[in-house]
């Protein structure tokens, strides 16, 4: 189920050091939403703000609301645990887990959840999530193996699938592309073209072509100068903001006279 | 001034010295351990010679050298099973306090402390033993007669002075403890932070991602460690032979009065006051031990190697 998610005044600290100032945002469900700007104007501080990933990093902490169907993730009393659940990540370089098959790698968030499953359900979920980041046919004779024997582009096809295996609301990428080839790349926009169906899709790129293919929403992040901290400084349609910013400095990243 | 010739850059006429002199150095240093390993062993086999073609009746214990040696080995292997048992779960335990649960200030006191165990001599860890956890086993071997008196560990009589394999083998963890809790301790630091954020990003809670990511990651160096800490285990002799209250033979009841003792101790005790053929005994037993401790290198190095196709190093 696709969810809104609603950002209020969101502020992402690392310690001392703000790194991204007062975000609001409505994201909406059943589409890509792009966010692109200059290296460290905290793009990915954002996107793991999104699923509390942020905090994981010690000293790390966000003031604000970030609300997903008008529940704020972080009220108190909220456990972040759950909310990874429902808001799946996929990061910059494909991470399966080297120690497990390409069978358990799928399945490793669904095991978490800890209820049992009978084998034949478990076997029917790594198909439809395998068939779900087009990667299916590709390794359906090997299920055995080790997921890390896969190619880059493979294994991020199938960090996707372990991502929708556990059936989250939405699903966040971090430059999941940056490091796969053309051929990979066209193939995991096709993937989030046709997951958009279902899921709330935020993807950080730095790729202006990839933005405008994929996305219906893009967010410009920059940094007002160095030493300050990030801000979203335009957010809206994506067609909008690569014909006709409303802003000079979207305008020149977009275009390429900066950053 | 410089002779450059015109030769393009990057091609050397001259050798490279430094390249060379290291690389006969790791060579010669490697062939040196083989060559003293080679040695150690003609010489164990050389002085037990003796021992292995005398008749049964000449051996100490009169029945030969393969009844004097085995329930020592037996001995031997019992008791670092034992400290094995024990100090696995706990070094993996403390190495994951240490790294994944501790404040930064506890784990590196904590840290500090575990090293400083390594520095402490065997001689006093036997004196502890047999001070201290020897008194303090006695209700814990009573308990464990009474409720768990079907294995055959734990015999209907236990020690009443708690000079047990037991004491033995806790006394040995804790010895083993701190060079196990470090390797652990580096490789659960080394692991992946993506494939630890991997786990958390999927909705796993901190001992999920633990067994998810960390402890997979880990698993061959744990054994290592394991391995690392069987072989001083097997080896030790004095806390072994401070603590042991030993009877001939084997005896598979680790609280009681009668215990086998090991190759290490035996030798230790036998020793000084040992001539003739008692001593190449004592020497073919040393051979054994050498043995032993070759063979749980190699099954070590063989449980590692199995499932390196998952081990994360591709
Ligand atoms: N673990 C961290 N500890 C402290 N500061 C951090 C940490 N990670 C990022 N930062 C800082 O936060 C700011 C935003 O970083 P972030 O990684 O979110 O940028 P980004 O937009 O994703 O950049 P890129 O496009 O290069 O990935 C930067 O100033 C960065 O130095
Ligand atoms: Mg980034």
């Amino acid at each position: 189920m696709a969810k809104r998610i609603d950002v209020k005044d969101l502020d992402m600290y690392y310690g001392d050091f703000l790194a991204v100032k007062g975000v609001t945002m409505t994201i909406e469900p059943r589409a890509v939403t792009a966010l692109i700007g200059p290296s460290g104007c905290g793009k990915s501080t954002f996107l793991r703000s999104l699923n509390r990933m942020h905090e994981v990093i010690p000293g790390a902490y966000v003031k604000g609301e970030v609300l997903v169907d008008d529940q704020n993730l972080y009220a108190p009393g909220v456990d972040p645990v759950g909310v990874r659940r429902r808001v799946g990540m996929v990061f910059q370089r494909p991470n399966p887990f080297p120690t497990m098959s390409i069978y358990d790698n799928v399945v490793a968030g669904v095991k978490l959840n800890s209820k049992r499953m009978k084998k034949s359900d478990m076997d029917d979920l790594v198909e439809a999530s395998l068939k779900g980041a087009n990667l299916w046919s590709e390794v359906k004779d090997r299920l055995a193996k080790p997921g890390s024997g896969l190619s880059g582009g493979q294994q991020q096809r199938l960090c996707i699938a372990r991502t929708i295996a556990v059936k989250p609301d939405v699903v966040l990428m971090d430059e999941p592309c940056s490091a796969l080839d053309p051929i990979s790349t066209l193939a995991i926009e096709d993937l989030i073209n046709d997951l958009k169906s279902e899921y709330t899709i935020v993807i950080v790129t730095h790729n202006m072509q990839q933005a405008a293919r994929v996305s219906d929403m893009t967010g410009f992040f920059n940094l007002e100068a160095t030493g300050q901290p990030g801000r979203l400084v335009e957010y809206d349609d994506t067609q909008k903001i690569f014909s006709n910013p409303g802003q000079k400095a979207t305008e020149d990243y977009i275009s390429g006279r900066f950053g | 001034m410089s002779t450059t010739s015109a030769k393009p850059r990057g091609v050397h006429d001259a050798p490279r010295y430094g390249d060379r002199i290291f690389a006969g150095a790791a060579t010669g240093a490697g062939v040196i351990i083989l060559l003293v390993l080679a040695g150690v062993a003609g010489f164990l086999l050389w002085q037990a010679l003796p021992a292995l073609t005398a008749s049964p009746e000449d051996v100490r214990g009169g029945k030969g050298l393969f009844e004097y040696i085995y329930p020592l080995a037996f001995g031997t292997i019992l008791t670092s099973v034992i400290a094995l048992v024990i100090a696995t779960p706990l070094s993996v335990g403390i190495a994951l306090f240490i790294t994944h649960y501790a404040p930064r200030r506890i784990a590196l006191a904590l840290g500090y402390v575990v090293d400083l165990l390594a520095a402490v001599p065997s001689i006093i860890y036997g004196l502890w033993g047999v001070y201290v956890v020897a008194p303090a086993s006695v209700p814990v071997a009573t308990w464990l007669s009474n409720w768990l008196g079907f294995l055959p560990f734990f015999g209907p009589s236990p020690s009443a002075s708690g000079r047990t394999t037991l004491v033995v083998g806790v006394v040995l963890a804790i010895m083993i403890l701190p060079v196990m809790t470090a390797v652990n301790r580096e490789v659960f630091l080394q692991t992946p932070r993506l494939h630890e954020e991997a786990s958390l990003a999927l909705g796993a809670t901190r001992w999920e991602m633990i067994r998810q990511a960390v402890l997979p990651f880990g698993r061959s160096a744990v054994i290592s460690g394991a391995m690392l800490g069987l072989g001083r285990a097997l080896g030790e002799t004095m806390a072994v032979a401070i603590i042991l209250s030993t009877a001939v033979g084997v005896h598979w009841d680790i609280i009681g009065t009668a215990n086998s003792s090991t190759i290490a101790a035996d030798i230790a005790l036998q020793f000084p006051e040992s001539s003739g053929l008692d001593v190449n005994t004592l020497i073919a037993a040393g051979l054994v031990l050498f043995f032993i401790t070759l063979l749980v290198n190699m099954a070590a190095r063989w449980v590692v190697s199995r499932r390196s196709e998952f081990s994360g190093a591709n």
